[in-house]
């Protein structure tokens, strides 16, 4: 008998999520508590495990309360599971949703747990203002102060500014620019045009679309506050309307990212079941794949080195190298849709000698993908990106899709995230 | 209970002055809460000749711990009565039942039971025989329209030899899950009942379809079935999921998003039955949507969607839950109809053909050999005045007449339909096949 700590595989066992809202619509009101809890019981309820405890939960929100200190357990606590499963918090900016099915997989293969869920949730409705910087200052000194005097001090420290709150800003601290910003430097850098942009933007309308007509949401969705489909989605978009959107990104006559080729604020939460084989067994539920292998990666982007979402395109080698496969052997690949430029960027990147010698140290570029793989049934432009759960969206949907295909099928996700991250996983349906 | 009318009559005020011009008064219903008893008093037992029935009724009362009167006492109230008429040869023995019941009407205890039991007249030897076991009906339903305090009437037909296999009805009948059933004949005939270990958990390890189990009638089956032990499968559109979630987490059963009109929908509900729950004891095809509309105004999607959702996917759903591998044999289908399937409804052709259709779909599968080979039972339930979210949108006039015109002066609770659905899913009610019950607490629509 092999020792318990031998790593076996963890399977994708169901997924859950709460179609995702533009900002400041549907879910104005929701809290990111509010929402995972309702992606966890949606999850619950599919799989029947009300009352059951599951190893742990894992699930973590970008912008995030003070108050949301226990986020996840809070959501547990607040849902149909038993109280005794417990849960932590953790993020990577946009790969949080996917670094939580990892780590949860990561324990299932080593035999820490048999079971776990994964998950995400972001609202940009409901975002977390802070006081103003100064005013938390003098506030921190008055309650340091001792005397009367230390006191009176402190308080001369107030400020009629300090009225104006702090609110959460999509830039990165190191170089203050917006991650549109950043991303219209790389696209125009890489020669990404507008008609690929709004191409690649129309299909992932088109095909998210389609997958909802077809019932392929069944049973990765669950309606919640009366939202039945996303709501970014425009099923009837078209390559000619968005021709007519103008460049929100990047200056001048080679701005080319418009609101229509880049993912709108969004509302939302997910949610992903995984297990052991045995587990599921023992549960009557199927196993719909394995998650085989997964990879990390940063890329210097401060210095200008690097475009700050290119850190996927780097993730990539290690990753192949280490399962022995090639881009091509994939069935089916899913880029998470930041932007359409960045799936862009990266595809091109991987078909550049130049690139993939001098920055992967390749002998030979990755090559081209056979686009008829990518985002099948929509990604981000179309159902919209609430930070932290679109990992879960994805790694849902793509175990549905390969179990679909038939056993052995692979498949790639890759995740761009602030800070210069990237995190990409390996699928293979069972 | 609701309503403006059951308000001002209880009120102190409204009590006297009911009470004088004879006004009808709405009473809180006996309902079944687990580890109630099954009737809240003594019961009187009798009827003439060799009375089969009357014997396994005081053999059931006594196992509950009931106290068994075999004829009125001087005072006190009794909670029931079993009139046995099984024996009647002609019209002359009736007298039998108008002597037993008639003294216990004044000593009858709120939300008390009469249950007369019989023979199909169908079945009759001799025509004096039919006429007399016909005579029962008309005399069941008038007790049922005499009686006051939540009290009802109920005939129940046993075939010869089929004796044994009505207790699970006299159970019934005789507790608050029947609270709202009132003037109804159950058809009592062959079949292998299995007794529940316990009669608290009679679905006990079985595992149950509700379809439109997200809100309202749906949801109360998913509840009661659960209760009763079963583990449920609770199906909605996929556009109803939120509430379906709450439904299968409530119940710890598991939510299958799915539209029963899909070509697929009956062949997916039964692998996921198989798939997660090792398979299928029970079929409730509740899910049922209305497009009010006059026939003179109504046009073909009105017509098409009520027709489809309520009566066509039942039929294609049955052909792959019904073949042969699929619900376990012993089974259990229930359909849910309605009144206005019966008494028609102005307004609803298209509802009430659906749900007059659901009856003749009850009737054909009912007597239909290869099912009944297999002990696989169908029957429906035709729910009344039921308050809902549906009835809640009535307008405030017709409401309160709907909720009047029966003999308990209310509507019912989406409770009352879901105890009957569960009674009709019993391995122990095996004997009831093809019988379609109103939960209308006499509903005096198509009486």
């Amino acid at each position: 008998m092999a020792p318990k700590n031998t790593p076996r595989r963890a399977a994708v066992v169901a997924g859950n999520r709460i179609p995702f809202a533009r900002a400041n619509g549907t879910y104005a009101k929701a809290s990111n508590q509010d929402m995972l809890t309702a992606a966890v019981e949606g999850l619950v309820a599919r799989t029947g495990l009300a009352g059951e405890q599951v190893g742990e939960v894992v699930a973590g929100a970008v912008l995030k309360h003070s108050r949301d200190f226990n986020l996840t357990r809070e959501s547990v606590l607040g849902s149909s599971l038993s109280p005794r499963t417990p849960a932590y918090d953790i993020q990577q900016a946009c790969g949080t949703g996917l670094e939580a099915a990892i780590l949860v997989a990561n324990k299932i293969a080593l035999g820490q747990v048999d079971s776990g869920i994964a998950g995400g949730t972001d609202t940009a409705s409901d975002a977390p203002i802070a006081v103003n910087e100064g005013l938390r200052e003098t506030l921190l000194e008055l309650n340091r102060a001792k005397t009367t005097g230390q006191r009176l001090k402190a308080l001369t420290g107030l400020r009629p500014g300090h009225v104006v709150p702090a609110i959460p800003q999509n830039v990165e601290p190191r170089t203050g620019l917006s991650m549109g910003e950043h991303m219209a430097q790389t696209a125009k850098q890489w020669g990404i045009t507008r008609e690929a942009q709004d191409e690649l933007a129309a299909a992932s309308h088109h095909h998210l679309a389609s997958a909802y007509d077809r019932g392929f949401f069944d049973d990765l969705v669950t309606p919640y506050l009366g939202l039945t489909r996303d709501q970014n989605l425009r099923p009837d978009t078209s390559v000619e309307k968005l021709a007519k959107l103008s460049p929100v990104f990047g200056r001048g006559q080679g701005a080319t990212m418009t609101a229509g080729n880049s993912t709108p604020l969004t509302d939302g939460a997910s949610a992903v079941l995984l297990g052991s084989d045995e587990w599921a067994d023992a549960h009557g539920l199927p196993v719909l794949a394995h998650l085989i292998d997964a990879q990390a990666a940063a890329v210097d982007y401060v210095t200008g080195n690097e475009g700050l979402l290119m850190a996927p395109a780097y993730a990539l080698p290690k990753l192949l190298d280490r399962v022995g496969m090639k881009l091509q052997d994939f069935e089916l690949v899913e880029i998470h849709e930041a932007f359409a430029s960045t799936v862009l960027t990266t595809l091109t990147a991987w078909e550049s000698e130049e690139f993939c010698r001098d920055r992967l140290g390749l002998d030979a570029p990755v090559g081209s993908l056979d686009r008829s793989k990518l985002n099948v049934n929509g990604s981000s432009l179309a159902a919209g990106h609430p930070f932290a759960a679109t990992g879960g969206r994805i790694v849902a949907s793509l175990a549905k899709m390969l179990h679909e295909k038939g056993s052995g099928a692979r498949g790639l996700i890759s995740i761009c995230a602030a800070g210069g991250q990237g995190v990409m996983a390996i699928l293979e349906a069972a | 209970m609701a309503g403006a009318y059951a308000g001002l009559v209880n009120s102190p005020i409204g009590k006297r002055l009911a009470a004088q011009l004879g006004l009808p008064r709405p009473v809180k219903l006996r309902r079944y809460a687990v580890g109630s008893p099954l009737v809240d008093g003594p019961v009187l037992v009798g009827g003439p000749g060799d009375a089969p029935l009357a014997a396994r009724a005081r053999d059931l009362l006594k196992s509950e711990d009931v106290e068994v009167l075999e004829e009125l006492p001087a005072d006190g109230r009794v909670a029931a009565v079993v009139a046995d008429l099984t024996e009647v040869e002609g019209p002359g023995d009736l007298d039998a039942l108008r002597a037993l019941v008639s003294p216990a009407l004044k000593r009858l205890a709120p939300s008390g039971r009469v249950i007369v039991v019989g023979r199909n007249p169908a079945r009759a030897a001799t025509v004096a025989q039919q006429a007399a076991r016909r005579a029962l009906e008309g005399v069941t339903r008038s007790i049922g329209k005499e009686l006051r305090a939540g009290a009802t009437a109920n005939l129940v037909l046993v075939d010869d030899g089929c004796e044994p296999n009505a207790d699970a009805t006299l159970r019934f009948l005789l507790s608050g899950r029947a609270a709202y059933v009132d003037a109804q004949v159950v058809r009592v005939g062959a079949g292998t009942p299995a007794e529940p270990a316990d009669w608290e958990r009679p679905l006990e390890g079985k595992v149950a379809v509700v379809t439109g189990a997200a809100r309202g009638i749906g949801a109360a089956i998913a509840d009661v079935l659960s209760r009763d032990g079963a583990t449920v499968v609770c199906v909605d559109v996929p556009a109803a999921g939120e509430a379906l979630a709450r439904t299968a987490n409530r119940v710890g059963g598991t939510a299958l998003q799915l539209d029963v009109t899909a070509a697929d929908a009956g062949a997916r509900i039964l692998a996921h039955a198989q798939e997660r729950h090792g398979g299928l004891d029970v079929v409730v095809h509740n899910a049922g949507i209305t497009r009010d509309k006059l026939l003179a105004n109504m046009d073909e999607s009105r017509w098409a969607s009520v027709m489809e959702v309520n009566l066509g996917s039942i039929l294609r759903m049955n052909e792959a839950l019904l073949a042969p591998g699929a619900l376990h044999d012993g089974g259990h289908v229930v359909l849910v109809s309605s009144m206005a399937g019966i008494a028609g409804n102005r307004g609803q052709t298209n509802y009430a053909g659906s749900k007059a259709g659901v009856i003749g779909l009850v009737d054909a599968l009912g007597a239909d050999q290869g099912l009944r080979a297999r002990g696989i039972t169908v029957n429906a339930v035709a729910p009344g005045f039921i308050e809902t979210e549906m009835t809640a949108k009535i307008p405030f006039g017709t409401r309160e007449m709907g909720r009047l015109l029966n003999s308990l002066s209310q509507g019912g609770l989406p409770v009352d339909v879901a105890e009957t659905i569960a009674w009709f899913a019993q391995d122990a009610n095996a004997g009831v096949t093809g019988n379609v019950v109103r939960v209308c607490g006499q509903s005096l629509l198509g009486a």
